[in-house]
């Protein structure tokens, strides 16, 4: 039974886990789940996962969901190269200190933006300036301390090399670039960093993972973008009411 | 200079990061940093924690702060029991989605509980509406149950048969809103049993010593005006 992996690549987190799997040269089947389809709302993807969220693991009858954990299992699993989750016991408390504050400071912050510029106004339901603005202050806020803190005048977020931490940080911040946020402006070593690992990442790997995000606005402005079926309408009100 | 732990036990992390260490006699100079007095905003502190939080770490020169990163640096540097972060692939990876998740659920819903249900209003002196309050009463309640039903199910404890590190973590959240004045174990009999169960087995006295301040977070006098100004943006920024 082959490993699957069900994800959705409009989300920063799945794109994180497919960059990794094919990266790396995990065999996996590709089990597409497709948020504003309705597919999570599902009986079978419910079996799944009953929290209903992206990505998932499937091993067997393995079921792991939150991309972290994932990450670091087919790191484990598949004896990836060290650098990605290194054995050292220091520069691996390094990915595991970016990944707690990822969580308060990147993660929910800075998906807004797809909500702010596409979704919301998608089901009519725009999103008040004052909180896109709030928003655009939390993600300046998390920049600043990804610079200082976190990179530094180090390669890369945990240490010298790409890690799982670079991996995580690079694609949430490719969401609000991918729906015109000029991010990287301004902040010349964080544009360096983002070349550092997309490079090493490989552009037919990630053009191939951002297809769909990547896409999005210009659906949206060309009014492509399909209505999401009525049942994600309260999941995404949901979404859009947590918006700070 | 040993190791340093830098904690206030009025922060659920720092109470994990405290019981762990305590548990596994792992060796430790404890260097309180008082948050009600805006020490975590100090000069001083910068240097252990340029995030200026709590719990921060420091071992010789290494500094590292987050708690989950805390909590694996003790595990693997001090090789405690194999039950708190299992060596088994599989067994790793539950420990590792249960801290995950908590993260931005559990760990948010019992500081808002406690925020809204008391600190705001007894330490902050700020009114907190009864519509945000029982919002916030509403989420805490939504995530207990899925902590209840996705996590725990029938299990003894969160991950598996044995307490692990997700326990620890998930405890020491629970007892925010239990501080709070909250029932989170009222009508959830299984919830109820696992506390027991991970009270036992962390031992009480070390349990109750950890808990001490947060029992105690309703009778914190109120904050004197100037740290009430340091602090008010930095509270609000943290529950949003």
């Amino acid at each position: 039974m082959r490993l699957e992996l069900y994800l959705d690549l409009l989300s920063q987190p799945c794109r994180a886990v497919y960059i990794f799997a094919k990266k790396n040269d995990i065999p996996f089947k590709l089990c597409t789940t497709e948020v504003f389809k309705g597919q999570l709302l599902s009986k079978e993807f419910f079996q799944i996962n009953r929290l209903r969220k992206v990505p998932v693991l499937k091993d067997g009858d393995f079921i792991l969901t939150e991309s972290s954990a994932i990450l670091i299992y087919l790191s484990s699993k598949y004896q990836t190269a060290d650098h990605w989750y290194p054995s050292d016991l220091q520069a691996r408390a390094r990915v595991h200190e970016y990944l707690g504050w990822h969580a308060d400071c990147i993660r929910g912050t800075f998906g807004v933006p797809l909500w702010t510029r596409v979704m919301a106004p998608l089901i009519g339901v725009p999103v008040p300036e004052e909180k896109v603005q709030r928003n655009r202050t939390s993600m300046d806020r998390a920049l600043q301390q990804l610079e200082d803190k976190f990179l530094g005048d180090r390669a890369f977020l945990a240490g010298q090399q790409v890690s799982l931490a670079d991996l995580m940080a690079l694609e949430e911040l490719l969401q609000p670039v991918a729906v015109g946020y000029d991010l990287f402006e301004g902040r010349q070593r964080l544009a360096a960093w983002r070349e550092r690992v997309e490079a090493f990442l490989g552009s037919d790997l990630l053009q191939e993972t951002r297809g769909p995000i990547l896409n999005i606005l210009e659906q949206a402005v060309n009014k492509k973008v399909p209505n999401p079926p009525p049942e994600v309408y309260p999941y995404m009100l949901l979404r859009i009411s947590r918006i700070p | 200079m040993g190791l340093e732990l830098y904690l206030d036990l009025l922060s659920q992390p720092c109470r994990a990061v405290y019981i762990f260490a305590k548990k596994n006699r792992i060796p430790f100079e404890l260097r309180p940093v008082d948050l009600l007095k805006g020490q975590h905003l100090s000069d001083a502190f910068a240097q252990v924690n340029p995030l200026k939080k709590v719990p921060a770490l420091k071992d010789g020169d290494f500094t590292l702060a987050e708690s989950v990163a805390i909590l694996l640096y003790l595990t693997h540097k001090y090789k405690v029991p194999d039950h708190w972060y299992p060596q088994d692939v599989q067994a790793c990876a539950l420990v590792d989605e249960y801290l995950a998740w908590q993260h931005t659920t559990l760990r948010r819903s019992c500081l808002r509980a406690l925020w809204h249900k008391v600190m705001f209003p007894i330490f902050l002196g700020e009114p907190v509406s009864p519509e945000i309050l029982a919002a916030t009463l509403a989420e805490l309640d939504v995530t207990v149950q899925l902590l209840e039903d996705n996590f725990l199910q029938n299990k003894a404890f969160l991950t598996g048969p044995h307490i692990s590190l997700a326990d620890l973590v998930a405890i020491t959240e629970l007892m925010h809103p239990v501080g709070a004045g909250c029932q989170v174990f009222e009508g959830r009999p299984k919830l109820a049993a696992r506390h027991q169960r991970v009270e036992a087995a962390v031992g009480e006295d070390l349990f109750q010593e950890a808990h001490e301040v947060i029992l105690k977070a309703k009778d914190s006098p109120p904050a004197d005006p100037t740290i009430k100004q340091k602090l008010m943006p930095l509270v609000l920024a943290m529950i949003q």
